[in-house]
This record gives C-alpha cells, structure tokens and sequence, in this order.
C-alpha cells in the first residue's frame, strides 16, 4: 500500500519534471512501470518507421503524432522506473538487452502495410485509452498523472485508427482485403495484452478488467467497417517476462548502435 | 479596344499595390509570369520540405538519447507539416496539389539541391538544423513580407518553426563539442561537409542570377543572393566561436571597412554537378517518395471510395 502523498499535476508532467523531482518509484511499481513504458517505446519505435514512407502526407504528419505522443509517455514511465534503481531514460532505453525488454509482443511486430498498422493501431488504442483511464485513479501518484495526461492523447489516436478502419473496411475490395488481413495477422497479440502480470493491485490495473471493455467495444467496429472477427489462435506471448519474437532483436540493434558505440556520452 | 483598357486598369491596379507594399491576394488579378514564377517557387519550396525530411529521417530510429529522437522526430513532422502549408499556398494560384506532387515524383520538379546529400553521421542532424535551416531562415524571413498573400502568411508561421530548429541543430553540435574526443571529430567533420553546400543555398552569385531582377521588382524576392549570403556568413562566425568550431575557409576574415566578413571563393562547380542530378542521392530521394506514393495508391483510392459513398446519400436527398 502507497501512503497517498501530494499530487502530481497531470498537464506539466514530463519525463523532466519527474526527473527533477527526484521522486523514487517503489520496486513493485518500478517494474510495473518499466512494462509500460517499454511497450509506449518499441511502438513509438516502430510508427517512426512510417514517417517520410506514409501513403500521404497527411499520414506522414498523423503517424508521427502519435509515435512522438507514445514516446512521450515512454519517456516519462521509464524515468519514473528508472528512479527505483538510479538510472535514466536513456539507461533503461539503449543499454538492456533484449530479454530485459518486458514489452508485451504485439508493440514490437513489423508495421506490415498500412492496413496492418491501423489494425494493430486500433487494437492498441483501445487498450490504451482502457488502460490510462483507469489508471489515472492509481494510488501511485506519479502513475496516476502519466496515465491521465496520456489518456487524453490515446483517444485521438483511437480516433485516427477508427476512421481508417472504416475508410479501408468498407472503401475498394483491395483494401477490405488488406484490412481483413491486417486484423488478422495483429489478433494473435490481442490475447496478451489481457495476462495478468502480478503487480500490485492498488497501484495497477488488472488487465483482465480491461479484457470485457475490449470486447464489448471492438467487435463492434469491426462489424461496422464490414469486417469478420479474426478466429486465430493466441501466441503464447511472454513479453512481459523478457520472451520475444524475432521482430525485437533487428529493432533494438538499430535503436541502440549509435548509443552504444559511445557508452557514457552525452547528446 | 475596350479589353486592352480593362487589362491596362488591373495592371496598373497590380503595380500599385505591388508599389505600395500591399498584398495581392487570390482573386486579385495578377500577370500570368508572375503567376507562375509563384507557383514554381512555392512548389519547389514545398517539394523541398517534403525530401527534406529524408535526410533527417535517416536518424529518426537510431537518435541516440530519446530526447533527441522526439525532437527530430517533432522536426520532420514540422517539415510534413511545411510541405502542406506550401502546397495549400500554391494551389490558390490555381495549380492542384496532386499535379505539384507529381512533378516532384517523376523528377520534373526541383527541390533544394542541398537535400541531395547524404548524412551519414549523427552530428549531421546537427549542421543540417545550424547551417542548412540557418540559411534557410536567412533566405525565408525576408519572405514574410511577400507580396503574395497566402505565401507570406505560410512563411510567417514556417519562419518561427524554423528558427526553433535551427536552435536544436546548435545544440546538438555544441553538446557533442563539450563531449568525447570522437563527438567533437564528428561534430567537425560534419559542419566541414555542409559549410559550403549551406552558403550555396543562396543560389548563384548575382551576376549569374538571371530571374532574379524581375522578382525583386514583383517584391516576390526581397534582396539578393549574395546580400542573402553575406547575412548569413555574419551570422554564423561568432556562433561558430560559441561552439568551438573553425569554418572550413581559410579566407574567412573580418573586413573593418565593410563591416563584414569576407569569405573565400566557393566551388561551382560542385553545385551545377548536383543541381544537374549528379549528386550524392538525388535518385534516392525522388524514389524514396514515389515509391511511397505508388505503396499507398490503393489507401488512397479506398479513402476516396469511402468518401464518395459516405457523400452519395445527401446527393440523393438534396
């Protein structure tokens, strides 16, 4: 149980700002932390992928929104871990390996075309947007104005991703096809968004209460866009216990070679 | 008899505001040349923001520090953003977005020559926000007061973005000049690659600078390239001091009499090469943009499918 300390305020809260407080996160809410914040990164990761490639500019300018959002709440989450144990954003970001990620594996899949990304997009929002709402009632400070500030900026996302399913669900057959095909290959990640992960009840939310609002707001989206419910198996999953899929290693390497090359150096 | 009165009247009605430092706006008439030559430097403008986030882009994955990778990523998303602005200026000269954009794709269309280079090292991120967004605003604030509406209100909210990123480029250099050995050896190597191609942005000394008397008189260009260039040089030596750094000119001195820097002769010849396609990337970069185009034709076409669908309906109701 978290003593209820002084409020942390939601609309100026940044990774800075929390590094200049030096607050110390508890280890049960560190770790917690760390998984979040792995999961905002390695997505931010890969939208930035988009940026310069998208199918317009608009999307050039939409995509990068949100990976700079997501990187945003990345950036803050893994600072806040980070004071558990003394180090920074930038420690936990560049120099783990990757069975130290504890992101879930649907954040660190290849972006696929552009009907895949809105798929996982759409997927991760939800959750997201759940997520961050219940959480800005956390008992943890810190956690509970990360997740309020974040949840305001989720719900555009889920915006985007909500018209561009419709748009490609119900535009041409070639894109119904692809959207189709998007769902499918994201819905076997689905299932482990909703694993339970053993951190601390007050201070967390339980996945499995946000696995009844994903199900009684997704599928019925997916109808309206003229689309079926993916019927896959789940994957077996384990990010947040350091297990990956192949996508992550290619990722991380890319990300860190630059910092790594100059251990200790300052940008 | 009569139609040459009424267009003698809107061209003295076109010089007068030209005269009086008023704007012209859309629905004003305005000489066909002076139409144009706004369209080709809106549009070339335009198309340059959008390559210009591919050398930029290059380092949006392996930023070494996540601070640095939001800020490049929030500047590239700026140069999207530009891009938009640009082509919404252009296009109320009555040239569509779509025909601007295919010019760009199927290399009809210029774009600065300066994005033809390529970054291979992180301090790049770096000398293209000092040098080449430095001469960029040296170039662009003057073009605030444009006498083409639409343009100069676009140029004013751009000039403000830019000089937010010509303070980060700074910042990066002078982070990695307070650094390691190997930072600062980057950090030089890098700003020695740019210099040149920076102060070349200002195009051709003036006396081979055909097309520029007109546009001075039409008030679409507001001093010349050299005045530009000398601007720039100015500004740069005592930030280069700050950082530490000696520009690559051994010529570069102060000059008492003139109250200027003078500066050495620049090699033309490597800007004709690129300006002529023979440059570093310059089929790199128009095919990184088609291609991302021809991949995103059917998300396109879906969208407008969805949208004729969504607007059929009220046509049927109305």
């Amino acid at each position: 149980m978290i003593p209820k300390t002084k409020n942390v305020n939601p609309a100026t809260v940044t990774a800075e700002s929390i590094a200049k407080s030096a607050v110390v996160a508890p280890a049960g809410v560190a770790s917690y932390a760390l998984g979040l914040g792995d999961d905002a990164l390695i997505l931010a990761q890969r939208l930035g992928e988009w940026i310069a490639s998208a199918p317009e500019l608009e999307e050039d300018v939409a995509l990068a929104n949100i990976a700079l959002d997501l990187l945003g709440h990345a950036r803050s989450l893994l600072t806040y871990a980070g004071s558990a144990t003394g180090v920074t954003e930038d420690d936990l970001a560049y120099f783990r390996d990757e069975p130290e990620f504890t992101n879930r594996q649907i954040f660190e899949q290849p972006n696929g075309d552009f009907a895949q990304t809105i798929a996982r997009q759409l997927v991760v929002s939800v959750y997201f947007a759940e997520l961050y709402r219940a959480l800005s009632g956390s008992a943890d400070p810190t956690l509970a104005a990360i997740a309020a500030k974040a949840s305001k900026e989720v719900d555009y996302h889920f915006d985007h991703s909500y018209q561009w399913l419709l748009r490609l669900g119900l535009g041409t057959e070639l894109s119904h096809e692809r959207m189709q095909r998007g769902l499918d290959a994201v819905w076997p990640f689905v299932d482990e968004l909703f694993r339970a992960d053993g951190a601390q009840a007050d201070v967390a939310v339980d996945p499995a209460r946000l696995r009844a609002r994903f199900d009684s707001t997704v599928p019925p989206l997916i109808e309206e866009a003229g689309l079926t419910i993916p019927t896959v198996q789940p994957a077996r999953g384990g990010g947040r216990q350091g297990v990956h899929s192949e996508a992550l290693g290619p990722l991380l390497a890319e990300m860190q070679v630059l910092a790594r090359a100059h251990p200790g150096a300052k940008w | 008899m009569p139609e040459a009165q009424t267009t003698s009247a809107e061209e003295r009605e076109f010089q007068r505001l030209i005269d009086a430092d008023q704007r012209i706006e859309p629905r004003d008439w305005m000489p066909e040349a002076y139409r144009k030559t706004l369209v080709r430097q809106i549009s070339q403008h335009a198309h340059s923001e959008i390559i210009g986030m591919q050398p930029e882009g290059n380092w949006i994955s392996r930023a070494p520090s996540l601070k640095r990778k939001a800020i490049l990523m929030a500047k590239v998303q700026d140069e999207a953003g530009h891009g938009l602005y640009l082509y919404s200026a252009a296009q109320t000269l009555g040239t569509d977005r779509d025909t601007m954009f295919d010019q760009l794709i199927t290399g009809k269309a210029r774009y600065s020559s300066i994005f033809s280079y390529l970054t291979p090292t992180w301090a790049d991120m770096g000398s293209i926000g000092w040098l080449v967004d430095g001469a960029a605003i040296c170039n662009q604030v003057p073009l605030c007061r444009v006498s083409y509406g639409p343009y100069g209100r676009a140029m004013t909210r751009i000039c403000k973005e830019e000089s937010f990123h010509q303070r980060q480029g700074f910042e990066i250099l002078l982070q990695l000049m307070r650094g390691s050995a190997a930072q600062q050896r980057m950090a030089k190597e890098s700003v020695d690659r740019w210099y040149a191609p920076a102060l070349m942005m200002f195009g051709p000394p003036d006396d081979e600078s055909p097309n520029s008397r007109q546009s001075m008189d039409w008030k679409i260009k507001r001093f010349s390239n050299d005045d530009l260039r000398q601007r720039f040089v100015d500004m740069l030596v005592p930030q280069a001091e700050v950082l530490g750094i000696t520009l690559p000119d051994p010529d570069l001195r102060w000059n008492e009499e003139r109250g200027h820097y003078d500066f050495g002769e620049l090699d033309w010849s490597e800007f004709h090469e690129v300006l002529a396609g023979r440059g570093q990337a310059n089929s790199v970069r128009v095919s990184r943009r088609r291609r991302a185009h021809e991949d995103g034709a059917w998300v396109r076409e879906a969208a407008r499918a969805y949208a004729d669908a969504q607007a059929a309906p009220e046509r049927i109701a109305s």
